[in-house]
């Protein structure tokens, strides 16, 4: 073949050329990242509504720390700065949402570097951490620091509530005393269950006020950055085992309910189990997920040495996400049609 | 399997990116004009290039065929002009390389070969003689995947077909060239589809349309009426809806299997510009030397749909249409999903090209990607149900052989994962990728 007249390009315009998709939706990891924070708002305004003063420290401080702490490692391992995406602030508030309003303020800093130095950046950073970072972060406060970490104190509903009055959890107290003490302090069952839907106990700082979470927790699932795919089935194995071992009297005599609202289940299920990265991506094999942290959770509330057991789960199952995502994977389209077929 | 019109038959997974086919949707297509130089590739279709007959200096007229199959998987090409071969040589393609192509100077009369056969009683026609005027026709899936069409009517005699569906889809965003087809030459088509259902034996016929296209759907079901083997069928509109395997999903309700074809099910699925062009070949004698382009974008002044001959420059069909505008910066051939970007707009129209799409700066995505959040917003969004954060993990690591293992080879590159995913991972740059490593190693 005769070589081919060099054409001059008449156009010399530059333009951009790339593999397709050429088009994008407008979802970003930031914009997931800041928006889920945005969701913790409602709780985080109530927790500093009860607690005051701490409340607000103790998160200034799991923030901060947080975001230091992010840009820190990556700065020493030489890796692009990325604490404007959220993540690390996100670790930050979840962390604080886990704690008493009343510790120690190294305790939150302490927290946060375990959480994001160790759990996330040793891991490989963002998308490559095996358990949550938050979770793993407070078990560490946890065990090193037991006694400051079960000091919760009541909620005051004052701003400087540097004095409040500590006080045992209702979980605490059902575990150690029994219902009937628990129905002691708080009167009526309806106004334990009024305590517990509003956030007026000791707890944590975000895992007190329950329709505060659901709140977050509806929005997040009406911008699908959650499903219910996790949350249900782990809230209602929750309910429905403890309704069924939780009773002092036998069988079928425990109060789910009151299961169901307290400790940090309802944080930990909508905030902390969905995360992302350290849970299955496959729905059935999150279904299977959310089923196994609740059977955890209710095993370590009624027969483990801790009186909450929704950290302790998560961060169990967290170790098994990638192998549910490995078995539970849907079947591909005509994969099974395709056994029949010869080529 | 007589189910009533329902456009809610469809696929598991898939997206909605916007449509934007407001833009030209509403423009009746226009002949652009026939250009003074057409730069014709030799290969327009999968499989086996054609081998130019003609030399230089030869005179060519319009219809007049210039390349000759090579292999069964392969399609004639013809001058789409007449007048005199200038140059034989590689030229630039939409494919993103220098392809052989024969370039034809106009004489400006567009005269036709001589020979041509109307057949105004083509219904008299055997299956065998019908089949091969396709062939000779030089036609190829014209939605853009342009399979070379008479190899899908020659089915192995133990897959029988008993369902013809024409793809009126048009689900990739922006493309409006089907859509406008179908409002003008609604009875060409039906007819080009009564010809391939005789062709192959078949009392079945669908034509899917997506339903956001409710013009298209009452005119090819008032062109289907007194055809009662024949059934419109409205989808739903999502991207891709379109694809073969979905399509059948939605219309026939069967899986194709992975990794086998539609003919495996029973079904042949065509474009609806295929249907058209096989109707003008076996009505007229004419091969296929033109068709629909849609020229689209905010990056073009006046969005239009043309009808423009194979071998048209794009950058004369992006001036028709105005020109570009200041900030365009991508050219696409094709839709904004599946389509290519080009580089040189002197690449032409070829058979499989259904549109142009022309984005400005600012609706072009330029940004880096950061690592896998597991969202699983892509196993959501997959129609093959496969799991792509995994495979654009193990292809970023070069790990092809694990990426193969979770069914890379069943991915067929639509880009839905891409265009959810909020780190902006490459996963169809990484599909490509991986496909050809791992075909590498196989050699």
């Amino acid at each position: 073949m005769e070589a081919p007249a060099k054409e001059q390009p008449k156009e010399p315009r530059k333009l951009i050329v790339s593999i397709g998709p050429h088009v994008h939706d407008t979802e970003s990891t930031a914009k997931i990242m800041w928006t889920v924070s945005g969701a913790l708002l409602p709780a985080t305004l109530m927790s500093v509504y009860y607690f005051g003063m701490p409340a607000i420290l103790v998160m200034l401080v799991c923030l901060i720390s947080s975001m230091v702490s992010e840009a820190a490692v990556q700065w020493m391992l030489k890796k692009p700065i990325t604490i404007t995406d959220g993540s690390a602030f996100l670790t930050g508030l979840l962390l604080a949402m886990n704690l008493p309003a009343n510790v120690p303020l190294y305790i939150p800093a302490v927290g946060s570097f375990v959480a994001i130095v160790i759990t996330k950046h040793l891991f490989g950073g963002l998308g490559f951490n095996i358990f949550n970072p938050a979770l793993i972060g407070r078990a560490f406060v946890l065990i090193s620091f037991p006694k400051l970490m079960t000091t919760y104190v009541e909620p005051t509903m004052r701003v400087m509530a540097m004095d409040a009055k500590t006080t045992a959890t209702p979980l605490v107290l059902l575990k150690e005393e029994g219902m009937a003490k628990l129905l002691e302090v708080f009167h009526t069952k309806a106004a334990l269950y009024q305590d517990l839907f509003l956030g007026n106990r000791a707890g944590s700082l975000g895992e007190t006020s329950v329709i505060m979470l659901l709140l977050g927790a509806a929005f997040l699932l009406m911008k699908r950055y959650i499903t219910w795919h996790v949350p249900l089935p782990f809230i209602a194995t929750v309910g429905i085992l403890s309704w069924l071992f939780g009773g002092k009297e036998g069988l079928m005599t425990g109060d789910a309910i009151f299961h169901m609202m307290s400790g940090g289940l309802i944080l930990g299920a909508f905030f902390m189990a969905t995360d992302y990265v350290t849970g299955p991506s496959v729905r059935s094999a999150q279904v299977l997920f959310g089923i196994s942290c609740g059977a955890l959770t209710v095993l370590i509330r009624l027969k483990g040495g801790y009186p909450e057991g929704v950290m302790f789960a998560i961060l169990l199952m967290n170790c098994f996400a990638p192998l549910l995502d490995r078995g539970m994977r849907s079947p591909v389209f005509g994969k099974a049609e395709a056994k029949g077929v010869k080529k | 399997m007589e189910a009533t019109m329902n456009a809610h038959d469809t696929f598991s997974g898939g997206v909605h990116p916007a449509g934007n086919k407001q833009l030209s949707a509403h423009k009746p297509a226009v002949a652009a004009a026939i250009p003074a130089r057409a730069v014709i590739p030799l290969s327009q279709h999968i499989g086996a290039p054609t081998k130019a007959v003609v030399v230089i200096g030869q005179e060519v007229k319009k219809g007049e065929k210039i390349g000759e199959t090579t292999g069964f998987v392969s399609a004639p090409v013809h001058a789409s002009i007449s007048g005199k071969v200038v140059a034989l040589g590689n030229f630039p393609h939409s494919l993103g390389m220098d392809l052989p192509a024969v370039v034809i100077e106009s004489d400006g009369k567009d005269e036709w070969v001589a020979g041509l056969k109307e057949n105004a009683d083509y219904a008299l026609l055997s299956p065998e003689e019908l089949k091969k005027i396709v062939l000779e026709a030089g036609i190829v899936g014209m939605g853009g995947a342009t399979f070379p069409t008479h190899v899908k009517l020659g089915p192995p005699k133990e897959k029988p077909i008993d369902v013809v569906i024409l793809n009126g889809a048009e689900c990739e965003p922006y493309l409006t060239s089907d859509h406008r087809l179908m409002l003008e030459r609604p009875q060409q088509i039906v007819d080009g589809l009564k010809i391939l259902m005789r062709i192959l034996g078949v009392k079945k016929g669908y034509i899917g349309i997506e339903a956001n296209k409710p013009d298209a759907v009452e005119t090819m079901t008032k062109a289907a009426a007194g055809s009662p083997e024949i059934k419109v069928w409205p989808v739903k509109v999502k991207y891709p809806q379109g694809a073969e395997k979905m399509l059948i999903k939605a219309i026939a309700h069967r899986t194709v299997p992975a990794g086998a074809l539609p003919m495996d099910v029973g079904v042949v699925v065509q474009n609806v510009g295929t249907a058209e062009a096989i109707y003008t070949a076996v009505r007229y004698g004419r091969p296929l030397v033109e068709r629909y382009v849609t020229v689209t974008g905010r990056g073009v002044k006046e969005p239009k749909n043309f009808l423009a001959r194979i071998g048209t420059p794009f950058l004369q069909l992006i001036e028709e249409a105005g020109g570009l505008t200041e900030d365009a910066a991508k050219v696409i051939a094709g839709g904004p999903m599946m389509g290519m970007s080009q580089h040189d707009l002197t690449v032409p129209v070829i058979k499989g090209t259904s549109g142009i799409l022309v984005l400005p700066k600012n609706e072009v995505v330029v940004k880096p990607y950061g690592p896998c959040i597991r969202c699983g917003r892509c196993i959501d969004a997959c129609p093959m149900m496969l799991q792509p954060s995994l495979l654009g993990i193990y292809i970023e690591k070069g790990h092809y052989q694990d990426a193969k293992e979770f069914n890379l080879m069943d991915c067929f590159e639509c880009g839905s994962c891409t265009y959810v995913c909020p780190a902006n991972r490459p996963m169809v740059q990484w599909v490509k990728k991986a496909k050809k490593e791992l075909a590498k190693k196989k050699n």
